[in-house]
């Protein structure tokens, strides 16, 4: 464990980016809590009190965490549909880690986790994709048990017993073991591609059967965010992601979507009370989550102008 | 779609499992999932889904009547590994490994679970540069170690010092890493 954070101090990392070692033994819950809505920390690592780090680096692009489920998991987002480029950087990583660690590795199993659906490359691929298209014309079951069918695991990324909040999926493999890296990037990378492509298609269609519909659906939820006062958070994601839907399709166009992807992670209910330094109600947190909306939507409009 | 365990939920998770090469699917809700298990770690992050696997090791046949499968175990005889403890029945009942001897321990035991949930029970990924190389040392000191021990036995005694002293410049590039 030691051994593991210590890694940013000796400099290794340097060439990687700008790390530091933080202790969830030194965060209050909250803290922790924010670490996992902006998916920097396993809800497992932040809840148990196993003693556990995490190795951040100051864009937050890589995080780094000590004594999860296994010794180390290391993760590297990347924006868009750059999957090869996180796994080349999370293996650069690995092998630096791997200068100063044992690792349990065997040459017929592979990396031993300690769950057996990990063991082999260790490897868990993703890609978080936005399919409002899918999910509008009904489309979205049966890709994903399309996408089930060939060795990929498909989840709602927000809310908890819901599905898919703001219609936001997350894909990735589900076979470690017997396939090599490159090949499961492949498969990800190819699948994810098809379904983009489904996507699109759908969305075209929308735009040419019910255009009028469509464009009620996007303004209505951009109007309701620009001015309501009460906002819970599944109708926040559901609004977000039309709010998306109508920047993507150009019928909104003082918006970006990097404002939505954040307004998605400062609207989750750690955030939320972390920006206002005290612990709230879910109704505290509904008009707060309102208001908070409302000021990012008109400063854009202030000086984006309408 | 509807969650297929309690069927009120709408299902959120949506996996395959290959079980002897047929692949089913499943659709389940967070709540039913986390019941199947104890909770799904990397929940957001969704970098697994064992929960679920409990149900999928569920399958040890513990003697008798179920017969002499590759998981065949003889009544009475208990797998346990003996570096943490952890049986083979434990095991397959949380569907983690206690340690990482554990997966020497279990052996070839392991080889219907995994192709179960891989559809493959043999790596074929990266190989880490430090440990790999020692791994192969490591076995090359072994076999030389045997080959030591006959020459020896036949009192070849000049190949013999050769390999001794193969053996003691491998030993010190395992110590160095
Ligand atoms: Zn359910
Ligand atoms: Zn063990």
């Amino acid at each position: 464990m030691e051994r593991l954070t210590a890694v940013p101090e000796t400099g290794r990392l340097n060439a990687v980016g700008k790390f530091e070692t933080i202790r969830l033994s030194d965060l209050s819950e909250l803290e922790r809590r924010v670490l996992v809505e902006k998916h920097l920390i396993s809800p497992n690592l932040a809840n148990e009190s196993r003693g556990g780090a995490v190795i951040l680096s100051d864009n937050e692009s890589v995080s780094i965490m000590v004594n999860e489920e296994d010794h180390l998991r290391i993760q590297c987002l990347y924006p868009g549909f750059q999957i090869s480029e996180a796994w080349e950087l999370a293996s650069r990583i690995d092998d630096i880690f791997e200068e100063v660690a044992d690792y349990a590795f065997d040459e017929r199993r592979g990396f031993l986790t300690s769950c057996p659906t990990n063991v082999g490359t260790g490897i868990r691929a993703s890609v978080m994709m936005h399919l409002p298209g899918l999910v509008l014309t009904q489309q979205i079951n049966r890709i994903l048990s399309a996408i089930t069918q060939v060795g990929l695991a498909v989840r709602g990324i927000y809310g908890e017993g819901s599905e898919a909040l703001g219609n936001l999926f997350q894909i990735s493999n589900q076979i470690t073991l017997g396939q090599s890296e490159g090949e499961i990037i492949e498969n990800l990378h190819s699948v994810a591609k098809q379904i983009i492509d489904h996507e699109r298609a759908a969305r075209e269609r929308m735009v040419h059967e019910s255009r009028i519909r469509l464009e009620d659906r996007v303004f209505r939820s951009y109007g309701i965010l620009s001015h309501a006062s009460i906002m819970d958070s599944k109708e926040s994601a559901q609004r977000l992601s039309d709010v998306r839907l109508g920047i993507d399709l150009g019928l909104i166009q003082d918006v970006t979507p990097r404002m939505m992807n954040e307004l998605l992670v400062l609207t989750q209910p750690g955030f939320l009370q972390q920006n206002s330094g005290e612990k709230l109600s879910a109704e505290q947190r509904d008009i707060r989550r309102a208001e908070l909306i409302r000021q990012h939507l008109h400063r854009k409009s202030d000086h984006g102008g309408v | 779609m509807l969650c297929q365990e309690c069927g009120k939920r709408p299902a959120s998770l949506h996996f395959t499992k290959i079980v002897g090469g047929e692949k089913t699917e499943f659709h389940i809700c967070e709540s039913c999932a986390r019941e199947k298990g104890e909770g799904i770690p990397g929940t957001t992050n969704g970098f697994s889904i064992h929960s679920l696997l409990s149900g999928l090791l569920d399958f040890e046949p513990s003697g008798g009547a179920s017969g002499a499968g590759p998981g065949y175990q003889a009544k009475g005889q208990t797998i346990r590994c003996d570096n943490c403890g952890l049986t083979y029945a434990q095991f397959s009942k949380m569907g983690r490994f206690g340690c990482s001897k554990c997966y020497s321990q279990f052996g070839d035991k392991l080889d219907p679970i995994l192709k179960r949930v891989h559809g493959n029970a043999v790596h074929v990924g990266k190989v880490p540069k430090r440990s790999g190389t020692r791994i192969k040392l490591k076995r090359e000191i072994e076999s030389l170690r045997r080959e030591l021990h006959e020459r020896i036995e036949r009192e070849e005694f000049e190949n013999a010092a050769q390999i001794r002293d193969r053996i003691r410049e491998l030993e010190r590039s395992v110590a160095e890493g």
